[in-house]
């Protein structure tokens, strides 16, 4: 709180455009003009999430404060978009250099019930050791994804399933404002160029 | 094949000599099926799933029916599709192989799905693939490919998604 209402002083004294750059900052919505990706500012999605992490401990947005979340939803048999996504993620932060340190990914299974901890963690790990894997309930992942507008569902595949679901990367700035939506058909630069311009805001 | 191959020829032959002889020189050499750079996605333990990948070009209109593997319990053709940015799955029955048109079997499309894995599939492993074919003729041609694993993080052969 003492680091919001600090900036909210700074903003007082400073021009118009230092105005513009820190206004998302305040927790309102100024919309942002991304390059590639969508523009999620004004969107009432994505607000919070509350999940176990592979360590059983609860995490919820709050907990990622201070860094640029970037939440993925999935299932670890996926055998094309997931790993695409995750080796994107892991390409965006390398070339992010710095910056790069605060992009965190997060990744949150849509399959709970094959889902382990232990299988989770040691998979996002193989793309980026800073990556972290949650998981909830079949409840809290219909909610975390009715939150987030994400699609998901079984499909049958023999005698067992596959899975469809929602492919969009969501970004968050540092003070927990939904931003970004980037498509899987974009490139790591591509994503990296519109990280940058949520670094920017906040 | 080499029935085929001699069919084939000897109409040639019944036209002109010249192009029956270029003909066979070429037919010899595309006369089946062909797998390019089949690969398998590495998995970490405890990962019950993975994915195949390769190009397949076939000579005459053929079809790709089944692909099975000592390393998984039940091998089957998955095709994605992404609309909107929702990813789709599904298993699908076969894959149509146009004559002479190199079909993808990689992340953006069809691919191959190893289910029910025996163990870890880990990177550098040669992964053996079984695949029946049929061609337009009816026969049936089986191949056998050895296909090596890659790690998770390898993006070299994810080609569209990261264009």
């Amino acid at each position: 709180m003492n680091e919001f209402l600090t900036r909210r002083q700074v903003v007082t004294g400073m021009g118009l455009l230092g105005l513009g750059l820190l206004a998302g900052c305040d927790g309102s919505t100024t919309a942002l003009d991304f390059k590639y990706g969508k523009d999620l500012s004004n969107k009432i999605m994505g607000r919070t999430f509350k999940l176990t992490d592979t360590d059983g401990e609860v995490k919820t947005l709050s907990s990622y404060r201070g860094l640029m979340p970037m939440v993925f939803f999935g299932f670890t048999q996926c055998p094309a978009v997931c790993p695409t996504a995750l080796a994107r993620a892991a390409q965006i932060r390398k070339m992010m250099g710095e910056d790069g340190k605060t992009l965190q990914v997060i990744f949150i299974t849509v399959d709970p019930e094959r889902d382990t901890p232990q299988v989770l963690d040691a998979y996002v790990k193989q793309f980026d050791p800073t990556f972290v894997a949650l998981r909830g309930t079949l409840e809290e992942t219909a909610h975390v994804a009715k939150e987030f507008g994400v699609f998901y569902e079984k499909v049958p595949a023999g005698n067992t399933y596959t899975m469809s679901h929602t492919a969009t990367s969501f970004v968050f700035d540092s003070r927990g404002n939904l931003r970004l939506g980037l498509s899987p058909s974009l490139s790591a630069k591509q994503c990296a160029e519109d990280l940058l311009t949520v670094m920017e805001v906040c | 094949m080499n029935t085929v191959f001699a069919a084939v020829s000897r109409s040639l032959v019944s036209r002109t000599l010249g192009v029956a002889l270029l003909a066979g020189v070429s037919l010899s050499a595309v006369a089946q099926t062909r797998v390019e750079d089949p690969w398998v996605r590495a998995t970490v333990a405890g990962q019950p799933s993975s994915g195949a990948f390769m190009r397949i070009t076939a000579d005459t209109d053929s079809t790709l029916l089944s692909v099975t593997s000592p390393v998984a319990k039940d091998v089957q053709i998955h095709e994605m599709s992404m609309t909107n940015d929702v990813m789709r799955m599904g298993p699908v029955d076969a894959v149509p192989l146009p004559a002479g048109k190199t079909v993808a079997l990689d992340p953006d499309g069809y691919h191959v799905m190893l289910m029910g894995l025996n163990g870890q599939i880990k990177e550098g492993d040669q992964v053996p693939l079984t695949l029946t074919v049929k061609n337009a003729k009816g026969e049936t041609e089986v191949l056998n490919v050895s296909a090596p694993a890659r790690a998770a993080m390898d993006m070299s052969h994810d080609h569209g998604m990261t264009h």
